[in-house]
């Protein structure tokens, strides 16, 4: 695997990581938490890791973001303080 | 509070990193899991259960009873969900919309009016009113088909490629999930009601743990599937992979059904009256 992209990959993910916890706005913040699952999910196929990519990517990136959003409808959008 | 909190964090991270130092290098031959366990798996799993994706023959065969207990673990999570957010108690809402389909006109009635039956002249909708687009609906309609063919090739391909139960149970949920956010959650829960994905979830658990009770009735280790022989009519290798397929259907089950339930309570605040 070429170097420079897993450190791309590597980058971002720590990046939006931060980011889903530092955003204000719940909404964004499941969006983004849903990509960081995804760039993880890369991480692990990266590795080798096929079943658990695979996990990740249903599981992480995509019903619970579904589950997170589905939440966030039911309460404030943003959080105060 | 907030100086102290960070303070901790910095220092118990520091210690977590300084103790991620100690492990042996990615992939390191030398380091003892690939020294002692790894080989004996991948140079045995063909010979013991004919199993070719060696994760999948860890996972159900020799490692059967983790695999058992995080089914136990999911099947957990959808029942305290289901006993923190479900309200029982039906509190008729503040007002309610209906639609009149042949005029489209939308009336709000309000607590303690005359509701209307649906019919074919009215139909319920969401206060939060979210317009139902053709191109959704039918775009769902065509595609959800397609998810649960993809979802059972999961499930049934575990032993060739990556996969198993744990993903197909969870793009099987998945598909229901879209059913719902392209529909409504009503149409959702008319299709798949909530007693029949108790039941499903139970039933998952109750497969696995089953199967493990079964092979004991033939005198050898609980989840040993190669006692399952005579009663698969097949040699005891071949009797592991397909007792592999057996629990990786309940673990699909029991996954699935707890998708739907999670999304069930968490999008409606458990009442499963209207939602997204």
């Amino acid at each position: 695997m070429i170097w420079q992209i897993e450190l791309i990959i590597l980058v971002l993910v720590v990046l939006f990581g931060f980011g889903a916890l530092a955003t204000k706005d719940l909404l964004s913040a499941a969006i983004l938490f849903g990509a960081y699952s995804f760039l993880l999910c890369l991480l692990w196929a990266i590795m080798g890791a096929v079943d658990v990519a695979f996990t990740e990517a249903s599981v992480g990136a995509g019903v619970s973001t579904v589950l997170i959003v589905s939440a966030v409808l039911r309460t404030t959008r943003r959080t105060d303080h | 509070m907030k100086i102290t909190g960070l303070i901790s964090l910095i220092f118990i991270g520091g210690l977590l990193f300084y103790g991620a130092l100690d492990f042996p290098p990615w992939g390191d031959p030398t380091s003892p899991a690939s020294s002692h366990l790894s080989p004996y798996y991948i140079e045995h799993s063909i010979k013991d259960t004919s199993v070719p994706n060696v994760v999948t023959a860890v996972l159900a065969d020799y490692r059967g009873y983790d695999t058992m207990f995080e089914t136990i673990v999911i099947f957990t999570a959808g029942i305290v969900c289901i006993f923190l957010l479900r309200s029982f108690k039906e509190k008729a809402p503040e007002s309610r919309m209906y639609r009149h389909i042949p005029t489209g006109i939308i009336l709000r009635i309000e607590k303690g009016g005359k509701v209307p039956h649906e019919s074919e002249y009215f139909e319920h909708i969401d206060s939060v009113w979210i317009p139902y687009d053709l191109v959704i609906r039918t775009t769902c309609r065509m595609i959800i088909p397609f998810i649960q063919v993809f979802a059972l090739y999961v499930i049934a391909h575990g032993h060739h490629s990556p996969g198993g139960g744990f993903q197909g149970g969870v793009i099987m949920g998945a598909s229901f999930v879209l059913f719902a956010i392209g529909f409504n959650l009503r149409s959702a829960i008319k299709q798949m009601s909530e007693k029949i994905v108790a039941f499903i979830c139970a039933l998952g658990v109750l497969i696995y743990a089953g199967t493990g009770v079964l092979c004991m009735f033939f005198k050898a280790n609980y989840l040993d599937y190669s006692a399952l022989a005579p009663l698969l009519r097949t040699d005891p290798v071949t009797a592991r992979s397909h007792g592999i397929l057996i629990v990786e259907i309940g673990v699909g089950m029991a996954v699935m059904a707890v998708m739907v339930v999670l999304y069930y309570n968490l999008s409606s605040a458990g009442k499963h009256d209207e939602g997204l």
